[in-house]
C-alpha cells in the first residue's frame, strides 16, 4: 500500500483549514451510517429494552447462555492470540524473506475474507472429521478437533487470520531500516532489536489486527456451526443460541443475547480505538 | 505535485470500475430467467427433507393444471428447518402454502401472525397430512453394534446421531418417539421415560441444527453408530450414499404427520386461493400418492399403501395426540426453555 | 537490505519461513484444496453440468446484482467518511470511527436479525410496508441491505488511516493555488489514496459476494429467486449434491483468487510509480 509517511513524522494540525466539504461529507457519512447501521441497531436495542428486569436476570443467570457466551468470547480470544502470533510471523516472512511463490502466498492470505463462511465450515469439517485428511492423522494421537470446542477455535483462527496479517504487513514494510541498523551498531542482537525496536513500532497495528480478528470471531456463525458439535453447555456458540431462540419465536430472548454480544463487542472496539488515539497523541507529542 | 498522469490514471480506474459494474449488470440480465416471469406463481414453503418430493409433485401438478385450465404456472420452492421456515412466514415471507414438519409450526403461524385461523388442520382430510412418516434407525452395514430396538441406543459406548430438538422438527419427532417407547415399556412411568431419554442424549456426540446436517455427519463424516432419522430420509440416504448402511425398524415408533395448509391472508391478497387449494388437493390424488410413495413417504391412499407393502415394514405406531396430548402441550412441556430437554441436557 | 547486521542467520530465516508456510498450508491451502478436490470429484463434465443449471445461474446473477449495488454505495460512503474524518478536526472522532467499524464485530446473524426486526411483518415498519405492497426482506432489497451492512466498513477502514497519513498540506496548497474543492479531491487526494481505495473495493466486493449468515436470515431461500451463491452452496450441500455445492464454492474461491491476483498484478505494474511517489 502506498502509505507515504510514518505516523511518527506527522505534523500537528492547524486548527482552521481552507479545505472545503466538511458539511456535505460529514453529513452524508452520518446519514448513511444512521440509515444502514444505527437505526437498525436501535430497533434491536429498542426490542431488547422491552425486556423486563426479571427476564434479564433469567437470561444472564442461565448457565447454558453463559457457557455459550464464554465459548464465543473465550474461543475468539484464543483464536485471536494464535492469529496475533502466527499472523505476525506470516507478515514478517512475507515482508522480509523473499522466497519463490511469495506473491501467490501473499494473495492467498485474503482467502478467508472471500471464501463464504459456510464453505469454509464445510471444508474445515471435511478436513478435521475423524475420517478426514487431518482427522485421520490426529485421531490416533487422541486429539479430536471436529465437533469439540477445539474445532470452534480452528474455524475462528481461519476467519481471523487475514486481519492480523493485513494490518501488520504495511507497517512492517514502512519500518525504517536505519533504525534497525542503528540498534545493531549500538550492539543489540537481532532478538533485542526485534523486541526493543520493531515490536514497539508494529504494536499498534498488531493490536488493531488482534482486536479485529477477535471481534470477527466472536460473532462468527456460518463456519463454526458445521465444526462445533453444538452440544449445549459444551460446544454451543452464542450466535447459535440466538438462532435457537428465534426458532422458538422467542424474539425477546434472541434480542437480549444479541444486545449483550453487541455491547461487549462495541466496548472492545471503542477501547482499542481510544488506546490507539492515546498512543498516537503520545507519540505525536514526542515527535 | 499535480501530475496529469495521475489524473488519467484515476479516470481510467473509475472508467474501468464503471465498466465492470455495467458488465456485471449486463451479464446478469443475459443469464436465462432474468426477466420477470409473467406467469402466475405459487410459493410453497417447506421443510428440509421434502426437496425431492416436491420437485416431482410440482412437475406433475404443473402438467395437470395446464391440462385442466390451459394456464402455465410456476411453483417456487423454499426449504429449510421447519421452525426457521415458519418464522420466515411469520416475518413476512409470502408463502401461498406451507408444508412443514409438524403442526406446531403452522399453529405458530396462526398464533403469532394471524395469517390463517386456528382451525386450519380440519380443512383437509387426514389431519391435513397427505402423507405420513415415522422414525427409524440407520446403522452401518452389517449392524456391528447389533442395534435392534430403542433399548440398544442407551447402552454404554453406543454413539447416537440426532439433530438438536430446539432447532429441528425431525429431532423433536426422534425425541418423542424415544420417550413414547419407554413410556410404553414401563406402562406410563414419566420419570423412567425422562431418565431413558436423558441417557440417550448422553450418547449423542453432535447436535446438528437440522436433519440433513445429521445425515451428512453420520453418512459422510463417519461419526456415530446409529442415526435416528425420518423413514424417508433413511431410504434417501441409502439411495444417495450407497451400500454402506442399512435400515433398522424399531418395534414401536411414532406416527409423524407432516401437515400442509393454505396461508389464507397471503392467497387472498395475491389472488391465488383457487390455485393454492387445487395444489394441496392434488396431493391426495392417486397420481400424487404414487409420487409420495416413490419418495419413501407413507401414502394415505389405500391403493398406494398396498403397493408399498414390500418397502415399508409393518411397525406399531402411536400418535402424538394419544401419548403427549398434542403438539402444543408437547412443545411447552419438553422443548420450551426450561422444559424437559433443557433439564436433561443441563445434567452432566 | 545489504547490511548483515540486520539480517537473521539463514537457519532462522528458513525456520521462520517454513513455520509460516506450514501454518498457512494447514489453515488456508488445505481447506481450499478440499473444496477443489470435492468440486472435481466426478470430473470436469460433472463440474460444468453442476454450474450450468438454471437455479445455479440465477444465484450467480443475484450475487452479481447485489454486489453491483452495494459496492458502489459503500465506495461513496468510504470516500465521504474518510474525507470528513481525515481532513477536519472535530470532537467524537474515535466514537465515529468505532461506529463505522461496528459492523465488523456484529455477528452476521445479528446483522440479518436487525433488518427482520425493522422490516419484518412483526417489525416496526412491517405493517406499513405491507399496506403499501413494498417488499424488503425475503426479496432483493433486504439482501442488498444486509450485504451493505456487513461490507460497510471495508472501504472506509482502508481510506481513513491512509488519508490521515497523507495530511492536508497538498490539498491546502492546491486550494490556495485556486483549484476548486472537487478538483482538488479529484486531482490530489484520489491519486494519493487510490491503492488503498482499490484494495478496499476488492475486499468489499469479495465479502459482498461471499456473505452467508446475514443474507441467510433475510433471504427466504426461494429457489431461483432469492438464493445468492453462498446460500445456494448450502442448499446444494443439503441436497447431497456435493459436486454442485463445491463447484459453486470453487467459483467463489476462484473469485477470491482472481481479485487478489488483480491486486497483485496492479501493484507490480505500477511499482515504479509507487517508488516515485515516495514510498
Amino acid at each position: 500500500m502506498a502509505s507515504a509517511t510514518l505516523p511518527l513524522l506527522r505534523r500537528n494540525r492547524v486548527a482552521s483549514s481552507v479545505i472545503p466539504g466538511f458539511g456535505p461529507t460529514l453529513g452524508f457519512t452520518l446519514f448513511y451510517l444512521s440509515l444502514i447501521v444505527l437505526l437498525p441497531l436501535a430497533a434491536l436495542l429498542l426490542k431488547a429494552a422491552g425486556t423486563t428486569f426479571e427476564q434479564w436476570g433469567r437470561i444472564l443467570g442461565d448457565p447454558r447462555i453463559l457457557s455459550a457466551l464464554w465459548l464465543s468470547f473465550g474461543g475468539a480470544f484464543a483464536a485471536a492470540l494464535i492469529n496475533a502470533v502466527f499472523g505476525l510471523l506470516v507478515a514478517w516472512v512475507l515482508v522480509r524473506y523473499p522466497f519463490p511463490g511469495r506473491r501467490i502466498v501473499d494473495a492467498m492470505v485474503d482467502l478467508p475474507f472471500a471464501l463464504p463462511t459456510a464453505v469454509a465450515g464445510i471444508a474445515l469439517t471435511a478436513l478435521y472429521a475423524p475420517n478426514g485428511w487431518l482427522g485421520k492423522l490426529l485421531t490416533p494421537l487422541g486429539i479430536t478437533v471436529a465437533f469439540t470446542p477445539l474445532g470452534v477455535v480452528v474455524a475462528m483462527v481461519f476467519i481471523g487470520l487475514p486481519f492480523v496479517v493485513r494490518t501488520v504487513e504495511p507497517v512492517l514494510q514502512d519500518i525504517d531500516l536505519e533504525l534497525e541498523e542503528a540498534a545493531a551498531s549500538l550492539g543489540a542482537d537481532r532478538l533485542q532489536t526485534f523486541f526493543r525496536v520493531i515490536l514497539p513500532a508494529i504494536a499498534p497495528s498488531l493490536l488493531t489486527g488482534f482486536s479485529l480478528a477477535l471481534a470477527r470471531a466472536v460473532g462468527e456463525y456460518g463456519s463454526v456451526i458445521f465444526i462445533a458439535g453444538n452440544l449445549p453447555g459444551i460446544s454451543e456458540i452464542a450466535p447459535l443460541l440466538i438462532i435457537t431462540k428465534l426458532e422458538q419465536y422467542d424474539y425477546v430472548g434472541a434480542t437480549a443475547i444479541a444486545a449483550v454480544m453487541l455491547t461487549i463487542s462495541f466496548a472492545l472496539l471503542l477501547a482499542v480505538n481510544l488506546l490507539q488515539k492515546w498512543r498516537r497523541a503520545r507519540m505525536g507529542g514526542r515527535g | 505535485m499535480i501530475k496529469s498522469l495521475w489524473n488519467d490514471d484515476i479516470r481510467q480506474f473509475f472508467l474501468a470500475a464503471a465498466m465492470a459494474g455495467l458488465l456485471a449488470m449486463g451479464l446478469a440480465t443475459l443469464i436465462p430467467g432474468a426477466r420477470a416471469a409473467e406467469t402466475r406463481t405459487l410459493l410453497n414453503v417447506s421443510y428440509d427433507p421434502t426437496r425431492e418430493l416436491y420437485q416431482a409433485i410440482n412437475d406433475a401438478f404443473i402438467k395437470s393444471w395446464k391440462a385442466r385450465t390451459g394456464e402455465d404456472i410456476k411453483i417456487n420452492q423454499s426449504h429449510g428447518g421447519s421452525g426457521k421456515q415458519a418464522r420466515s412466514v411469520i416475518d413476512g415471507l409470502e408463502a401461498d402454502v406451507v408444508t412443514l414438519a409438524l403442526a406446531y409450526d403452522i399453529d405458530a403461524i396462526a398464533d403469532k401472525a394471524k395469517l390463517l385461523d386456528g382451525t386450519w388442520q380440519n380443512h383437509l382430510g387426514d389431519n391435513s397430512a397427505p402423507y405420513t412418516s415415522t422414525i427409524v434407525f440407520l446403522v452401518r452395514k452389517g449392524n456391528p453394534r447389533q442395534i435392534k430396538d430403542w433399548d440398544d441406543l442407551v447402552k454404554p459406548g453406543v454413539s447416537v446421531i440426532t439433530p438438536n430438538p430446539k432447532t429441528s422438527g425431525g429431532a423433536r419427532w426422534n425425541y418423542l418417539a424415544a420417550w413414547g417407547h419407554e413410556l410404553n415399556r414401563t406402562n406410563g412411568d414419566q420419570a423412567k421415560a425422562e431418565e431413558f431419554v436423558a441417557k440417550l442424549y448422553k450418547n449423542v456426540p453432535v447436535l446438528d441444527s437440522g436433519a440433513r446436517g445429521s445425515t451428512v455427519t453420520f453418512a459422510q463424516r463417519g461419526l456415530g453408530d446409529v442415526l435416528l432419522a425420518w423413514e424417508n430420509e433413511a431410504y434417501l440416504a441409502l439411495q444417495e450414499f450407497g451400500d454402506g448402511f442399512e435400515i433398522v425398524t424399531p418395534s414401536l415408533s411414532i406416527l409423524a404427520e407432516p401437515p400442509v395448509t393454505v396461508v389464507d391472508k397471503v392467497v387472498d391478497k395475491r389472488g391465488t386461493r383457487a390455485l393454492a387449494e387445487a395444489y394441496l388437493k392434488f396431493l391426495y390424488t392417486p397420481e400424487a400418492q404414487a409420487i409420495i410413495a416413490r419418495n419413501f413417504y407413507r401414502p394415505r391412499d389405500p391403493e398406494a399403501i398396498k403397493k408399498t407393502a414390500a418397502t415399508f415394514k409393518p411397525i406399531k405406531l402411536f400418535t402424538i395426540d394419544d401419548v403427549f396430548g398434542g403438539w402444543r402441550k408437547a412443545q411447552a412441556e419438553h422443548f420450551a426453555d426450561g422444559g424437559v430437554f433443557d433439564r436433561i441436557s443441563g445434567r452432566k | 537490505m545489504n547490511n548483515q547486521a540486520i539480517r537473521e542467520p539463514a537457519l532462522v530465516r528458513w525456520t521462520l519461513t517454513i513455520l509460516a508456510l506450514a501454518f498457512l498450508a494447514l489453515f488456508l491451502a488445505l481447506p481450499l484444496m478440499a473444496v477443489l478436490v470435492e468440486a472435481f470429484a466426478k470430473g470436469w463434465n460433472a463440474y460444468l453440468r453442476a454450474l450450468s443449471t438454471d437455479v445455479t445461474l440465477s444465484s450467480i446473477r443475484l450475487t452479481l446484482i447485489v454486489a453491483a449495488i452495494s459496492v458502489p454505495l459503500n465506495i461513496a460512503f468510504g470516500l465521504s467518511a474518510s474525507w470528513a474524518i481525515a481532513k477536519f478536526d472535530f470532537g467524537g472522532k474515535s466514537l465515529l470511527i468505532s461506529l463505522i467499524e461496528l459492523p465488523f464485530s456484529v455477528s452476521p446473524v445479528i446483522s440479518g436479525l436487525i433488518y427482520v426486526l425493522l422490516f419484518g411483518l412483526q417489525g416496526l415498519l412491517g405493517p406499513w410496508l405491507v399496506e403499501n405492497d413494498l417488499r424488503v426482506i425475503f426479496a432483493v432489497p433486504g439482501i442488498v441491505l444486509a450485504t451493505i451492512f456487513v461490507t460497510f466498513p471495508f472501504v472506509a477502514r482502508e481510506l481513513i488511516p491512509l488519508m490521515e497519513e497523507q495530511g492536508r498540506e497538498e490539498e491546502e496548497a492546491a486550494l490556495t493555488l485556486g483549484a476548486s474543492g472537487l478538483r482538488t479531491f479529484w486531482l490530489v487526494t484520489l491519486p494519493n489514496v487510490r491503492w488503498g481505495l482499490f484494495y478496499g473495493v476488492l475486499l468489499c466486493n469479495a465479502r459482498a459476494m461471499g456473505e452467508f449468515g446475514a443474507v441467510s436470515v433475510v433471504s427466504g431461500h426461494i429457489r431461483g429467486l432469492t438464493n445468492t451463491m453462498p446460500l445456494h452452496v448450502e442448499i446444494l450441500y443439503n441436497e447431497y449434491d456435493f459436486v454442485g455445492a463445491f463447484a459453486v464454492a470453487s467459483l467463489l474461491a476462484l473469485l477470491a483468487l482472481v481479485t487478489l491476483a488483480a491486486k497483485t498484478a496492479l501493484e507490480w505494474w505500477h511499482r515504479d510509480e509507487l517508488v516515485a511517489t515516495g514510498h
